[in-house]
C-alpha cells in the first residue's frame, strides 16, 4: 500500500465484510505530541477471541477465494516502520474496532494520501452504510455523517451521483481547511 | 469547518425523486469495483475515481457503481464485473485508469464488450 489512505479503505472494507451498517473512521494528528492516531471502528459481526489472536497473522483470513489474508498485516507493518503500533480488538456480536497509531514525523510515516477518495469509495460503493469520518488535526477538524445526509434525503440513495458530489465538495473542502 | 447546506439536499431529493419515478428505480447497468487488499493495493480506488467522474461529467442516471472484496485471481487486480441490464456479467482484468474510460463508454455506455480486456463472461456466483 502506497499511503494511508489505501489501508483505511481496506479495513474498512473488512467491516462492511463483516456485516456493519455503520463504520466510524477517526484521525488525529497531533502536531505537538508527534502522534498519528487511526482508528477504524465497526459494528459488524465481529470475531471471536479465539480468531482474534490470530488475526494478524498473514496465513489466516475468513476469505474463501483464497487462503491469505493480509490486510491487517500489510497495515501493522507501515505502522511499526514509524516506531507506532496496531492493535485490535473485537467481541462477537459486537463490532471490530482497529487502532494505529505512528510517530507523526517520522520519516518512513507514510503520507496520508488521498483520503477524500477513500471516503467517496466507500459511501458510494456502499451505499446501505453509514459512515462517520472525524479527522482532527491540532486544533481544527472536520467531520462527516451521512446518518444526517440520510434523513434529509429520505428514498435518494447516497450514491445518487447529485449526493456523491455534494460529498465530494464537502470533504474536498473540509480536508483543504485541515491542511 | 464546511457544513453540507440542507437546502441543496432537499434540492437534490426534489429532483431526483421525479427520475427516480421515471425510470421506475430500475437501473440499466452496474459497475462493480473488487476492493479487496489485493485489488485497493493494485489501484481499484483509482478506477473507482474514474467511473465516479464519469458518471458526475455526463449526468448519468442509470447505472450503478459497487464495491465488493476480492474475486480470487488477485495477480489480475484492479478488476472490474459489469453487468448490463438482460446479458450475462462480465469480468474486466488488469484494468486501468485508460481502461476503465474505455469500457465505460463502449460496454457501459455502448452495450458491446471490450473483448480485448475481459477474463471471462459470467460471475464466479453463478453457473453459465
Amino acid at each position: 500500500m502506497e499511503d494511508l489512505s489505501l489501508h483505511i479503505l481496506d479495513v474498512a472494507e473488512n467491516g462492511i465484510s463483516a456485516g456493519a451498517s455503520l463504520i466510524k473512521v477517526i484521525v488525529e494528528e497531533n502536531l505537538e505530541t508527534d502522534l498519528l492516531k487511526i482508528v477504524i471502528e465497526d459494528n459488524g459481526k465481529g470475531m471471536s477471541s479465539e480468531f482474534l489472536e490470530k488475526v494478524l497473522d498473514p496465513f489466516v483470513t475468513t476469505r474463501t477465494t483464497r487462503r491469505v489474508g493480509l490486510g491487517l498485516s500489510l497495515f501493522q507493518q507501515s505502522a511499526e516502520e514509524a516506531e507506532g503500533c496496531l492493535s485490535v480488538e473485537s467481541s462477537l456480536g459486537t463490532g471490530t474496532r482497529v487502532t494505529v497509531t505512528m510517530r507523526h514525523s517520522h520519516i518512513d510515516r507514510k503520507p496520508m494520501g488521498d483520503m477524500a477518495s477513500t471516503i467517496l469509495t466507500l459511501v458510494e460503493g456502499n451505499p446501505q452504510v453509514d459512515f462517520v469520518y472525524h479527522h482532527r488535526k491540532d486544533s481544527r477538524e472536520y467531520l462527516l455523517d451521512t446518518r444526517e445526509i440520510r434523513v434529509e434525503l429520505g428514498e435518494i440513495p447516497l450514491n445518487n451521483p447529485q449526493v456523491v458530489s455534494v460529498i465530494r465538495d464537502n470533504v474536498a473542502e473540509g480536508l483543504r481547511e485541515l491542511n | 469547518m464546511p457544513r453540507i447546506s440542507i437546502e441543496d439536499l432537499k434540492r437534490i431529493k426534489e429532483e431526483q425523486t421525479g427520475k427516480m419515478v421515471l425510470r421506475g428505480g430500475q437501473f440499466r447497468a452496474k459497475v462493480t469495483v473488487h476492493m479487496g487488499t489485493c485489488g485497493i493495493a493494485a489501484g481499484a480506488r483509482e478506477v473507482m475515481n474514474v467511473f465516479r467522474e464519469t458518471i458526475a461529467e455526463k449526468e448519468i442516471q442509470d447505472v450503478i457503481l459497487t464495491n465488493s472484496g476480492c474475486a480470487g485471481l488477485c495477480a489480475k487486480e484492479p478488476m472490474i464485473t459489469v453487468e448490463v441490464i438482460n446479458s450475462a456479467p462480465v469480468k474486466y482484468i488488469l484494468v486501468d485508469k485508460e481502461k476503465a474510460r474505455k469500457i465505460f463508454e463502449e460496454h457501459v455506455l455502448g452495450g458491446k464488450v471490450v473483448e480485448d480486456y475481459a477474463l471471462a463472461i459470467g460471475s464466479e456466483t453463478m453457473a453459465v
